[in-house]
């Protein structure tokens, strides 16, 4: 596949941005705050993918009580994307597999790519943001 | 071509700072612009004035300071991030400004490229 | 697309799941502790040497020298400055660092 080069112009006003999310919630604060970047990105009216792979698929994880940490539980803000026009949520389906995970375990809709369709979706990314 | 630069982490801890400010030279030696340097995590923390380094060693903050006010580099720093830090304007080092996370999209959406330094 | 890679392999799945993903023609750059994984003799040198037949594969030299592996450099793997990384990012329209 060959590299697209561009020249420096004022670009597309609509861009790909893609979240690589590949952190565990709570341990880190990485999920939480690259949930606040997702959030403030659609209202650009960006066209926005979440992407879950290895410790990232915890962080969709049903059942989240927090109580007992005495941390704020955000797990429902994954929910919410839906009213953002946030749509687009990925997992590695061999990241969900080696963690003794099924798509029944998770508390919003996901499509499962395996590495190859993964890969292929980050490659036609126009900006991709890790956390 | 316009950089835009993500830095995820704190001065020393992690080299994400250091690597972000080579690369920033770098890229402005060759004539490129540095559109903007966005701090979120704990990257705000290196836009306090407070921090006193060893003297034998490099000064991160004044670094990125001195980078502003030469090349005119733009470095934003995480409002929401920066208020959980006890990152404020009182002790914001010379260059840095508190915003939102809209200058990071913004930064995404302008910039040719937007690269990320982080843990 | 330029895959850029700050974590010893030793250390974090990182490399792994970049190589897993990474498509024919892009190109990895190992800066910070991932240039450990351009040196020779090591587990990751395997998978490296694998990958480089489909990717371009650059270590940032200046991370090499200051953790003095640049002799072990696996041949394949091409050393770049910190403006030969601004080039690199110039030329792939998108880079991902695998956080």
């Amino acid at each position: 596949m060959s590299e697209q080069q561009t020249t420096p112009s004022s670009g597309p006003k609509v861009k790909k941005f893609m979240f690589v999310n590949r952190k565990a919630p709570y341990g880190t604060i990485y999920a939480l705050e690259s949930l606040e970047v997702v959030l403030i990105t659609a209202t650009f009216d960006q066209d926005v993918s979440l992407v879950f792979i290895y410790d990232g698929v915890y962080e969709l994880v049903k059942g989240q009580q927090t109580k007992g940490i005495g941390v704020k539980n955000f797990s429902p803000s994954y929910r919410a994307l839906e009213g953002y026009d946030v749509e687009k949520l990925y997992v590695d389906s061999a990241s969900l597999t080696q963690r003794g995970l099924t798509e029944a375990d998770l508390l919003v809709p996901v499509e499962l790519l395996d590495a190859q369709q993964m890969g292929e979706l980050m490659a036609g990314q126009d900006v991709i943001l890790s956390f | 071509m316009k950089f835009g630069l993500l830095v995820n982490e704190g001065p020393y801890t992690h080299q994400a700072s250091d690597s972000a400010y080579q690369f920033a030279l770098a890229a402005l030696a060759k004539g490129h612009t540095i559109q903007r340097v966005f701090f979120y995590h704990d990257g705000v923390n290196n836009a306090t004035r407070l921090t006193e380094p060893p003297r034998d060693d490099r000064h991160i903050v004044n670094r990125w300071s001195a980078l502003a006010a030469e090349h005119k580099v733009d470095l934003v720093v995480c409002v929401a991030a920066a208020l959980r830090r006890g990152i404020k304007e009182e002790v914001l080092a010379p260059g840095f400004r508190i915003s939102g996370l809209g200058q990071l999209v913004d930064s995404g959406i302008k910039a040719d490229r937007l690269i990320t330094f982080g843990d | 697309m330029l895959h850029i890679i700050n974590k010893s392999p030793f250390q974090t799945s990182t490399l792994d799941s970049c190589l897993r993903m990474a498509q024919p023609g892009s190109a990895v750059l190992l800066i910070e502790d991932g240039v450990y994984a351009a040196t020779v003799g090591s587990a990751a040198e395997q998978g490296l040497r694998q990958a480089s037949t489909t990717l371009k594969v650059y270590a940032l030299q200046p991370d090499m020298d200051a953790r003095g592996v640049t002799s072990k450099l696996i041949d394949g793997v091409t050393l770049v400055d910190y403006g030969g990384f601004v080039d690199l990012a110039e030329k792939y329209h998108t880079s991902h660092s695998w956080l």
